[in-house]
């Protein structure tokens, strides 16, 4: 069908909304509550244009297109009527942009600037609330809510948490955790969607950048950074870059060029937890169970299982997450490899992961020191670059650190979702057929954005029936399956974040489907353009396993690299 | 019935509702069919009738009944002015926030009222005496301000005479417990 738009005609599909059709034509229309995969609430308005005929005002991210329909997207009456909307948004907020986190990357304080909000149009009495500061890994500042519903919408629907929802109603309407109490006390998980979903600074991750940069200016310290496989295809987007640009060379220069003592990459532990896992795997089938195992390298979904499904964490697998194995090994190993005491090294993390933040304190992760001493994510990364005083564009490429810099194509599709399972199927093959890597190395069932992937695999003798699950509201069916013993898997690979780590909580905000296709596109070609494309061939790994740890399940291995969980309430 | 006698009335009502507690439960989870949302705010109203108002706990095992996050419970729950999240106390003062009274400077009524006790409106005091509550028009504008204590009015109020009968209710109060020993 044709409508108009802003005079000219274009064509439209029947039933989708005006929002859709104006956004494929080149035409901006600012939205707040609108998300995309999301069913429209038209809650605030803010997409409001103008229908002939009607003569109305209407939402154009819920309101559907018919033939023949005449649209304004941006006459004086339209922008007069958001000038509005962000005036009265303006009046019930702080204003603080001058000391907030998210000041040049708001969606309000862009609204400010695009629709010449100059005076206080209206003045009255503001909303005033606390903020949360007790998470571990999430921080509220409640006042600078404008009450979108995104937070809360990613929250139930996509993550099947809702620790957090709207409360009470008119002027006192807030978004808050369960019976308000503090974000600590209700069963979230820290997996941070709400944060990268929120328009403005009212969801924050808790910051770590004082301590790395005190341990950085502490000359007794060797402070280590270890780099995610997510972060790469991400923090150039913070400096402008396209969407999924590679920038691992720059990753790398700007943490020298910041102070860290050492850089090695969080891939060569991802290739070494395939090891591990694949191993463990093996056994499980031999032992007959517990099968389906499941992956244990997301830590949402780690605190997830332990506090809606406390029964099947016999089902997770015993491995670290990749980053805390690293930070296990440069506490012992490498300590040892170059003379220095484990007291003075000071791992920082670098993740796309709030939960990793979480995961860091827990007690059961590390010995003496804790395995990983900081972490930050990827805004935080730019944060400190842009502290530091250095122009990202023109950082020289530079490469990781050895040993534990090495890794595989395998290890960097960890940062995708279902690339922690075709890693894993690459390692299996060449252990169940006794020593042969898998022809094509690519295994596309497990590739693409679908939340949930299943597959069987014949290796040998072995068929194996796996799946990679993304976004937490799509792994209840399987668990309730696994519960009721009617689970036809072997293996299940789960990511607590809605297409693994590259959409994860510490991401550049805001999260969309285009940056999550694009950056899932530059792990597969990292992968592509690696020279060594599975885990079993990283030679580092290799020497560490001769050198320090044994066999892959070792009793050492398992020391260092394993963990166990806990039964945590539902409430 | 006396004020003194209405107290006693209400510590004994009190007691039987903690003892009937346990059963009374029970009871409204077995009537309703679980994982059935739509049951919500019945099963809320029904909750709040024996206790009063929805303690933490009752909301927690309301959502595991109808199968939703606490987070939504307790979000629908205070959507609706009729739930309370605080026992009431044994004092509950009704301010009336109705045009009449309004003009009669209602507001500084309220405003003495939450300064003397400590609490806002729709709370209730820390020793389980006082609760204070807003209303829109209580009807009796002829003497207004007023404001209605355990349903008994007490019009042409200024903040002086309030804070009189806000004595005279601690002192029935403390005498009410030296008897409660007694018994
Ligand atoms: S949330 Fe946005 S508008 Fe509000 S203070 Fe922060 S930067 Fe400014
Ligand atoms: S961190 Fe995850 S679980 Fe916690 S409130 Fe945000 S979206 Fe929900
Ligand atoms: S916290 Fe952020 S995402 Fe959530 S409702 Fe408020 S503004 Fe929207
Ligand atoms: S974006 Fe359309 S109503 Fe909010």
């Amino acid at each position: 069908m044709n409508i108009t738009l802003n005079g000219q005609t274009c064509w439209a599909k029947p039933g989708e909304t005006v929002l859709n059709v104006a956004r494929r034509e080149g035409v901006n229309i600012p939205t707040l509550c609108h998300m995309s995969n999301f069913s429209p609430t038209g809650s605030c308005r803010i997409c409001t244009v103008e229908v002939e005929n009607g003569n109305s005002l209407v939402p154009s991210c819920a309101y559907p297109v018919y033939e023949n329909m005449v649209v304004r997207t941006n006459s004086p009456r339209v922008r007069r009527a958001r000038k509005t909307i962000i005036e009265l948004l303006v009046a019930n907020h702080p204003q603080d942009c001058l000391f907030c986190v998210r000041s040049g990357n708001c969606e309000l304080q862009k609204l400010t600037q695009e629709y010449g909000v100059r005076t206080h149009r209206y003045q009255g009495e503001r909303r005033r609330a606390r903020i949360d500061i007790a998470s571990p890994a999430i921080e509220r500042d409640p006042e600078k809510c404008i009450l979108c519903g995104r937070c809360v919408r990613i929250c139930h629907e996509s993550q099947q948490v809702g620790a957090i929802d709207f409360v009470h109603r008119g002027f006192k309407s807030s978004v808050a955790p369960a019976l308000e109490r503090s974000l600590n006390t209700v069963p979230c998980i820290d997996c941070g969607q709400c944060v990268v979903n929120c328009p403005v600074g009212a969801l924050t991750e808790k910051s770590h950048q004082k301590q790395v940069w005190e341990a950085i200016n502490n000359t007794d310290m060797l402070v280590v950074a270890q780099v995610a496989p997510a972060i790469r295809v991400a923090l150039g987007e913070e400096f402008g870059t396209d969407d999924g640009a590679v920038v691992t060379g720059k990753t790398v220069s700007a943490l020298r060029r910041i102070g860290f003592d050492r850089v090695f990459d969080t891939n060569f532990s991802a290739d070494l937890t395939i090891i591990e896992e694949a191993t463990e795997l093996m056994h499980r089938l031999e032992k007959g169970g517990p099968t389906p195992m499941l992956t244990s390298c997301s830590p949402g979904w780690v605190k997830y299982l332990e506090h809606y499904y406390p029964d099947l964490l016999n089902n997770l697998s015993s491995c670290k997450s990749p980053h805390e194995m690293q930070g296990a090994l440069l506490k012992t190993y490498y300590a040892k490899k170059i003379g220095v005491d484990p007291s003075q090294i000071y791992v920082v993390s670098v993740m796309p992961c709030t939960a990793k933040k979480y995961e860091a304190q827990r007690p059961e992760l590390g010995g003496e020191y804790p395995d990983v001493d900081a972490v930050i994510t990827t805004r935080e990364l730019a944060r400190m670059i842009r502290a530091a005083g250095i122009d990202f564009h023109k950082l020289p490429n530079q490469g990781f650190d050895d040993p534990l810099g090495e890794s595989t194509g395998a290890g960097a599709i960890f940062g995708a979702a279902g690339g922690v399972m075709e890693a894993a199927i690459r390692t299996a093959h060449y252990y169940l057929t006794g020593g042969t890597d898998m022809k094509s190395l690519t295994f596309s069932p497990m590739r693409g954005l679908e939340g949930v992937k299943q597959a069987e695999v014949t290796i040998g003798e072995q068929t194996l029936r796996v799946a990679a699950v993304s976004g937490l509201t799509n792994v209840k069916a399987l668990l309730d399956d696994i519960r009721a013993g009617i689970s036809p898997f072997h293996f299940i690979e789960v990511m607590a974040c809605p297409g693994g780590c590259v959409n994860g909580g510490g991401q550049p905000q805001p999260a969309t489907p285009e940056k999550l296709l694009k950056r899932t596109e530059s792990i597969y070609q990292i992968d592509r353009e690696s020279p060594r494309r599975n885990s079993h061939r990283n030679e580092s790994v290799q020497q560490l396993y001769t050198e320090f740890l044994g066999e892959p399940g070792s009793h050492c291995a398992h020391e260092l690299l394993h963990t166990h969980y806990v039964e945590r309430d539902e409430f | 019935m006396s004020n003194r006698e209405k107290l006693l009335e209400i510590d004994r009502h009190n007691k039987r509702n903690i003892m009937q507690t346990q059963d009374n439960t029970q009871r409204i989870f077995r009537t309703y069919p679980s994982g059935d949302a739509s049951c919500l705010i019945d099963m809320l109203q029904e909750v709040q009738e024996h206790f009063g108002y929805l303690p933490d706990l009752e909301m927690q095992k309301v959502a595991r009944h109808v199968d939703i996050p606490v987070s939504r419970v307790y979000g629908v729950a205070t959507f609706y002015n009729q739930f309370r999240f605080q026992p009431l106390g044994k004092f509950v003062i009704k301010v009336c926030r109705g045009t009449a009274c309004h003009v009669k400077g209602s507001f500084s009524i309220l405003t003495t009222l939450e300064s003397e006790l400590g609490i806002k409106a729709g709370q209730t005091t820390k020793d389980l005496l006082f609760t204070i509550e807003t209303v829109a028009c209580i009807g009796a504008c002829s003497i207004a301000p007023v404001i209605a204590v355990n349903d008994e009015f007490h019009g042409g109020l200024t903040t002086k005479s309030l804070q009189k009968l806000l004595k005279s209710w601690q002192r029935q109060c403390t005498e009410s417990e030296v008897s409660d020993e007694c018994v």
